[in-house]
């Protein structure tokens, strides 16, 4: 409780924590917040101006831009989630496994890391993208898979340091088997960082999804996806300002609300790790 | 120093052989029949037979890795599908365009951090100092597919500066690439550069230089702000391979002709020779900037090679 009072004090962890809420609000209540249909098009008034009735506009088929951008939250949302319950749960595993066993499954999954980490992450989703096909599933796919590697790399190392504690020994020799003191024992104790780095990787991923959408790779029409937003809107810059302006507005706020939380998560649950998430 | 770079030049060969490895399994990820694929819907089976000949799809997979490490030993990066003319014909012709964005951008971020860096480390927790945290703040959140665009409306069409897109106005055309790409970087160097001068500026040999009559000019700049540059130096190395990668998506809001947009329109012509060839030479440059600036490293702080 002290340490929450603390924590809304601190100016960063609030408005990150405001700007988060609204974007988990926007991608849940998308049907009930939107003043109209995010694929409904009104191609007569195409390219409007914002108005009193459309607040940001209209866009090059005549569709509500703030309704596409309520609606293009609960894409990024999607993306994000699922791209960080992804690769954490193949990092955390892998992790795990390489620092509790160490030997061959450690140098293995070290060094597969090594080579992914030498290759420049959003190249990677770029090249897998364009051989998979653009797709949503292929976004979280691709993503996940330059995903991991940091959780995997984070976990290793705590759980090199819990597996020497007494209170591992102690389970051990009261006959644990090895998953039962991986998963009761050390994963536990080793979660906090891993919860910071779910954040801050929630807003790695929603911009990921909106680059990769941006250069034609994302998610593909009609849904509305604020990267893909952008492009089209860049095709009627000094026409249309407002289709460049406002998906790209509601990119950077939430990217920005994310990292703050996760800024303000690292001094609430251990300052250490600050060290060790970079 | 020869035996750091040699141990380096070692650990960098598995590397390089795993991200070969990676490219090459990339065409075999296609789902389906990656010739049928690549063909395109409604191919004729002898067009499909051709491309598969043509990529070696039809031979054993062993076969296929071996014959593409060996043609990539030889210089032979492969063939175009749009062009039929060798692939390094169009990366040898795109490559300098996006080295001469990626060092614009190096230059907008060092002639924005210095000042402002230098400034905030030494008026530290003034006005001044929270204005250059704010604009780092902003320049790490703001992506650059949309400050790109910015700029544009701003400097290109509201007052026409500056050309919308392309590469033919000479500097001009290369000052608001320049400026998208280098924002980010900007930012990461100014916080860097207030924090290690800061810490500098803490160290006794700085108030035994002022105590000796160094004025606090001298004392800054002939003393502390030399070892506040030895991280700094590093970061810039490794943050080029960064801009690498940034220049896929500020080639593609400016139409700037480099390797990236290459890439991105490969993609869309599934022309996967040039797809390939186009990541690699990306990856492979992103990994020799790595290197140099490792060695860098070991250069400008000694005691890194003791490690």
């Amino acid at each position: 409780m002290k340490n929450l009072k603390r924590l809304l004090k601190n100016f960063a962890f609030t408005s990150g924590l405001i700007l988060t809420v609204l974007l988990v609000l926007a991608a849940f209540a998308a049907p009930l917040l939107a003043p109209h249909d995010p694929n409904a098009q009104d191609t007569a008034h195409r390219l409007e101006a914002p108005s009193h009735d459309h607040p940001l506009g209209l866009d090059d088929l005549g569709r509500d831009v703030l309704s596409r951008i309520i609606f293009g939250a609960r894409v990024s949302l999607e993306v994000g989630f699922s791209v960080v319950i992804l690769a954490s749960l193949i990092g955390v595993t892998l992790g795990a496994m390489s620092g509790y066993f160490g030997g061959a499954v450690d140098v293995i999954v070290m060094r597969l890391c090594d080579i992914l980490l030498a290759f420049p992450g959003i190249l990677l989703a770029i090249a897998l993208v364009a051989v998979l096909g653009p797709s949503l599933v292929n976004v979280v796919l691709a993503l996940s898979i330059i995903g991991w590697v940091g959780y995997a790399r984070l976990v290793r190392g705590q759980v090199l340091k819990v597996r020497e504690m007494e209170f591992v020994t102690a389970a051990k020799a009261l006959g644990a088997k090895s998953p039962r003191v991986i998963l009761r024992h050390v994963l536990p104790n080793v979660m906090n960082p891993v919860i910071v780095m779910a954040t801050l990787g929630l807003a790695g991923a929603i911009l990921a999804e909106a680059s990769l959408s941006f250069l034609g790779l994302g998610v593909q029409p009609p849904t509305p996806s604020w990267g893909a937003m952008l492009t089209s809107g860049r095709r009627y810059l000094g026409l249309a300002n407002h289709l460049a302006i406002f998906p790209g507005a509601a990119i950077m706020l939430a990217v920005m609300g994310l990292n703050f939380l996760g800024d303000g998560l690292i001094d609430a649950l251990d300052p250490k790790y600050r060290k060790e998430l970079r | 120093m020869t035996q750091y770079i040699i141990r380096r030049l070692l650990q960098m060969i598995p590397i390089t052989l795993g991200i070969l490895t990676l490219i090459f399994s990339l065409i075999h990820l296609i789902p389906g029949d990656p010739a049928m694929q690549i063909a395109g819907e409604g191919a004729r089976p002898e067009d499909v037979r051709a491309i598969r000949t043509a990529l070696g799809l039809d031979q054993p997979l062993w076969k296929q890795y071996v014959t593409y490490v060996g043609n990539l030993a030889k210089g032979d990066l492969g063939t175009s599908f749009r062009t039929n003319q060798s692939v390094a014909t169009e990366i040898k012709l795109r490559y300098p365009a996006t080295i001469q964005l990626a060092l614009g951008a190096m230059f907008v971020a060092l002639l924005v951090a210095f000042p402002l860096g230098i400034i905030s480390a030494i008026y530290r927790n003034s006005w001044i100092d929270n204005v250059a945290r704010f604009f780092a703040l902003l320049g790490v959140s703001m992506p650059s597919f949309w400050f790109g665009p910015l700029l544009i409306i701003a400097f290109a069409i509201n007052h026409p500066w500056f050309p919308v897109s392309g590469r033919d106005e000479g500097f001009k055309s290369m000052v608001l690439p320049s400026v998208t790409m280098g924002l980010a970087l900007a930012a990461i160097l100014t916080r860097m550069i207030r924090v290690s001068l800061a810490e500098e500026l803490n160290q006794l040999y700085v108030t035994t230089a002022v105590a000796k009559g160094v004025t606090r000019a001298k004392a800054i700049f002939r003393h502390a702000l030399k070892n506040a540059l030895i991280p700094v130096i590093t970061i810039l190395a490794l943050q080029f391979g960064s801009l690498l990668t940034g220049a896929i998506i500020t080639e593609q809001i400016f139409s700037w002709p480099g390797l990236g947009r290459l890439l991105i329109q490969s993609i869309t012509t599934r022309d996967y020779p040039q797809v390939q060839a186009s990541i690699l030479v990306i990856a492979l440059t992103y990994i020799m900037v790595n290197f140099l600036s490792d060695l860098l490293y070991g250069v400008v702080d000694p005691r890194i090679k003791l490690q």
